[in-house]
């Protein structure tokens, strides 16, 4: 490829992997690249998307851009960019924004603009507040959606009460509104989300430009919210642990317990181990509704479907309450200290001016920071997780019927076949024949497991297409971290030294230590104590082994990141973002995480083999 | 006015009497940071001499009596000067008060101290126009110290101090010079921290500069020492240089200083821990807020970890800046989320 002129590949020069074409050709036909696509920018969207996405999941791509593009183009009228298209290929999503460039056009939608955005601005904590009922609201019907079955006959109550509804139409119909759901939380999601970020992001500009040298953290932790949602599940675990010491249970938990054994144990321990449990209980319902991923993928299960994180931690919470440490969090010292940043910042100004607009701009990121914050409790973690749970249901009822072998084999099929396939069902069961689906289904599930297993060893590159002078989309600057400059770091990869990561300093300290590369949640029992927790995607629902681990790496994640405040209040060195840490750091090697530089350095191999 | 001044009785108000050095020094003693014990041979001292000396041959009527056009006039007398400065006997009161003092800082053993001058201008460029920044490390024994103090008063005689004086027409009569003795530090570690970035002018980081061994290395640009950015207020340390230090300055047997090769594995070691960049941290933020302004101050740790300041001055380049506004306040303070939104201007 030409040397001298460095630039990313036409999307039309993409090759689908050999024999993933049935696979690629079963994407939604408005997601595959067609040849107008060449002249534009694409970027792959790693950063939601950094592994291969089964045909259903992308629904998740589907739903989000439906709704930021909805909000950013025709409800809050953003002056300069409208929304992101999406395309897929090799099972990787790729997007591009639609930026507005003619200038009178520009000013018609600041105007607008004004008019709208500023409106939320102005009523944000009420519109938050009736946000937060809506989304109440949304997972209350989610959650009265009934579990799909079809009984052999329709029980005598359908006669009595004259439903006049036979069990096959409540498929479709919860299937429908299950999805109309998922649709809809994606709205709420993007109803402030642009908003919040860009008053962040104001206030954000104003810091770089007054102390041109200060860190992203320093500015995250002046507007970091303390009793955002995101945060109590960990609480919950804390306070399970408490709970475990006062009722005496707590020998129960050591590491690399089998939990479902001490769950019998406890039940049949007599009144403090059925108190536990009912603690265990409330826990649940709804702090464990939070996924140990980012929410976009079916396999990032709960802790509720899977309770191998909070009970990780219970040992290690249980033996600090025991030393009589308080591992409370220190909620009136987190307050003071974020109060006491922002007056020592405010100080350094030099000018009257100057501390006005930054008065203005504090209490503006102040105000905003809640729902940026809050957010993903209710869209990311928990809808998703009951949306993902319910479809599983159809997987284990189609698989009843002969569908497929798993449950989860239904995430291969797109949400249109999935609901051919209900229909299908719903056709059987009326006329009393057999589904055609069993002939049908299980050789593509097949074709699209291996397509899945064939790209996730295939790389692609970061970017496409035609690469733009300047990114002037505040949506793509503010979700994606997308500059310029990271566009040329991206085409001059390679450079730089072999063994050394670069990502996102999200929080600062130097460590070294033993690297865990964990590749799934159910791995998190091998943490040791001081070992340096390297893995894809961190977010606040890892933080219970926080405790454990002496920094953290990830894959994926950006500065602004949950993951980066929680580990600053663990006082945790982290790096986020580096792309390829599960890839590049072998476990057990020895790394050193400079949370302040955003550096992780592999050391000497001899090391390694010296200790091993 | 006395022949000497103990750091501890004198502040930055007594620059007249003590020079800038001085009176920085004895203002940062006086609010209770370390700073290695000295004393300040007052200008009264070198008047003292002065006089005796003007009683036996005039000396500023000669100077002001130069053409300084006149080189190989103003070199003769250059000469002529610094050798009587250095040769003719101390008036009593000075050289008992010089010896007692010395006496006290370096107690009974060799203790072995620094010897600077303090110039007395206000204006630090001035200063350095007229060769004013004489400096003498690790000097041994009474009677070097007296003789370097000498060597110090004479650098007001040498030909570029005289030829600046007689150009910008700045009376004899006002020509002093005062000197710091000072406890010298064996430093393990040495060198310069700015409270205020020097490269982009930021308030809101402290730069530290550093290298193995005396702070000379630094100061004089031999060695390339480690660089870090510390955050002023969070105390992140978001930058780390480790430079290749390939020498440090020592203390030399018998006086002086020498540069010495450093061993394979100091040259790329951090020559500082981080608890001891936050406890210089600390102490920048101390003496920033002593002076309600940014300083630029040199440093030293010594061999027990001890952090001690040699000096400190006010930043002088980015406070003479004017100081824009970064963005004006606006009367609808939602008008301001535009410079995101709003596209570039």
């Amino acid at each position: 490829m030409a040397e001298e002129q460095k630039g990313f590949p036409l999307p039309s020069s993409l090759k689908v992997v050999p024999g993933t074409e049935n696979a690629q050709a079963a994407y939604p036909y408005y997601t595959q690249f067609v040849p107008e696509d060449d002249e534009r920018f694409w970027f792959y969207n790693s950063m939601h998307f950094p592994e291969p996405m089964h045909h259903f999941d992308m629904v998740t791509a589907e739903a989000a851009y439906c709704a930021l593009g909805s909000f950013n183009t025709r409800v809050h009228v953003l002056p300069t960019t409208k929304g992101i298209d999406h395309r897929v290929i090799n099972g990787r999503v790729y997007i591009g924004g639609v930026p507005v460039t003619d200038p009178a056009e520009i000013e018609a939608r600041a105007a607008e603009f004004q008019q709208r955005a500023f409106y939320y601005y102005e009523h944000w904590e009420r519109l938050y507040d009736q946000w937060k009922e809506k989304m109440k609201a949304l997972i209350a019907e989610a959650q009265a959606l009934p579990s799909p079955t079809l009984p052999e006959l329709e029980p005598i109550e359908t006669t009595h009460t004259g439903k006049g509804v036979a069990a096959n139409h409540a498929l479709i119909d919860t299937y429908r509104k299950q999805l109309e759901g998922y649709f809809r939380m994606w709205h709420h999601h993007f109803e402030f989300l642009l908003l919040g970020y860009g008053a962040y992001l104001t206030f954000f500009d104003f810091c770089k430009k007054a102390f041109p040298e200060i860190s992203d953290q320093a500015i995250s932790r002046m507007v970091a919210g303390m009793e955002a949602e995101i945060f109590r599940p960990d609480e919950e675990v804390k306070r399970l642990a408490r709970r475990a010491v006062e009722l005496g249970v707590d020998a129960h938990f050591t590491d690399n317990m089998d939990i479902d054994r001490v769950l019998a144990d406890l039940d049949t321990l007599g009144n403090s181990g059925k108190e536990w449990l009912a603690e265990l209980e409330a826990s649940r319902n709804p702090w464990f509704n939070v996924n140990v991923g980012d929410g976009f993928y079916h396999y990032h299960r709960s802790w509720n479907d899977d309770l191998s994180m909070p009970f990780a931690a219970l040992p290690g919470y249980i033996s600090k309450i025991k030393a009589g440490e308080n591992i409370e969090r220190p909620m009136d010292r987190l307050v003071e200290e974020r109060e006491q940043l922002v007056a020592d910042y405010r100080e350094l100004l030099d000018t009257d001016e100057d501390r006005a607009t930054y008065d203005q701009l504090i209490t503006l990121a102040h105000r905003v920071f809640p729902y940026v914050e809050g957010h993903k409790f209710y869209c990311e973690h928990w809808y998703t997780n009951l949306f993902f749970n319910k479809i599983r249901e159809f997987g284990a009822l189609l698989r009843d019927h002969g569908f497929w072998e798993k449950e989860d084999d239904v995430f291969h099929l797109t949400h249109y076949e999935l609901e051919s396939a209900i229909v299908d069902l719903m056709l059987a069961w009326s006329s009393g024949s057999q589904p055609l689906g069993p002939k049908r289904w299980p050789s593509i599930v097949a074709e699209r497991k291996a397509a899945i297993a064939a790209w996730t060893g295939h790389t692609v590159p970061p970017a496409l297409g035609v690469v733009p002078d300047v990114i002037d989309d505040p949506a793509i600057v503010m979700l994606w971290g997308i500059t310029r400059e990271n566009l040329d770091s991206w085409l001059s990869d390679g450079e730089g030294p072999e063994n050394e990561l670069k990502g996102f300093a999200a929080s600062s300290g130097v460590v070294e230590g033993p690297a865990r590369v964990v590749k799934s949640v159910q791995e998190i029992g091998r943490l040791q104590q001081g070992d340096i927790l390297v893995c894809q995607v961190t977010n606040p629902t890892w933080a219970p082994i926080f405790q454990k681990i002496a920094a953290a790496v990830s894959d994926i994640g950006g500065s602004m990141s949950h993951m980066a405040i929680v580990a600053r209040e663990y006082g945790l060195p982290a790096v986020v973002g580096t792309g390829s840490a599960t890839q590049k750091i072998r476990d057990g090697q020895r790394i050193r995480v400079d949370g302040g530089r955003g550096v992780v350095t592999i050391l000497e191999e001899e090391r390694v083999l010296e200790e091993a | 006015m006395t022949a000497i001044a103990w750091f501890s009785e004198v502040g930055i108000a007594d620059r007249p009497t003590v020079g800038g050095k001085g009176g920085s020094l004895g203002e940062l003693t006086r609010a209770g940071i370390d700073v290695p014990p000295g004393f300040v041979v007052t200008t009264h001292a070198f008047e003292l001499f002065l006089a005796a000396l003007e009683a036996r041959a005039p000396v500023r009527s000669k100077v002001e009596a130069l053409d300084p056009a006149d080189l190989d006039g103003v070199t003769a007398l250059s000469q002529e000067l610094r050798r009587r400065v250095v040769e003719e006997a101390l008036p009593a009161e000075v050289e008992q008060a010089i010896l007692s003092a010395h006496a006290e800082l370096a107690k009974e053993a060799d203790v072995p101290v620094a010897v600077r001058s303090s110039a007395t201008t206000e204006d630090a460029e001035d200063a350095s126009f007229a060769g004013l920044q004489d400096t003498f490390l690790w000097v041994l024994g009474a009677g070097e110290t007296v003789a370097r103090v000498r060597e110090c008063w004479g650098s007001l005689y040498s030909v570029e101090s005289m030829t600046y004086r007689l150009k910008h027409k700045l009376p004899e009569d006002g020509v002093a010079m005062a000197v710091v003795v000072q406890q010298m530090v064996d430093a393990r570690t040495a060198g310069v921290m700015f409270t205020r970035s020097p490269t982009s002018g930021d308030k809101s980081v402290i730069t530290i500069e550093g290298a193995w061994g005396l702070g000379s290395a630094v100061v004089s640009g031999e060695v390339t020492p480690d660089r870090w950015v510390i955050g002023k207020i969070t105390g992140e340390i978001s930058v780390r240089d480790i430079s290749d230090k390939h020498a440090q300055q020592i203390p030399a047997e018998g006086g002086g200083i020498v540069e010495v090769e450093l061993p394979a594995d100091m040259r790329r070691a951090p020559c500082l821990s981080d608890e001891e960049l936050l406890a210089l941290r600390e102490v920048g933020r101390k003496v920033e807020r002593h002076y309600g302004r940014p300083q630029d101050i040199e440093w030293a740790v010594d061999k027990q970890g001890r952090i001690l300041l040699l000096q400190s001055r006010p930043e002088t380049v980015w406070s003479a800046r004017d100081t824009a506004p970064v963005k004006a306040p606006e009367a609808d303070p939602l008008k301001h989320v535009m410079s995101i939104f709003g596209g570039r201007r």
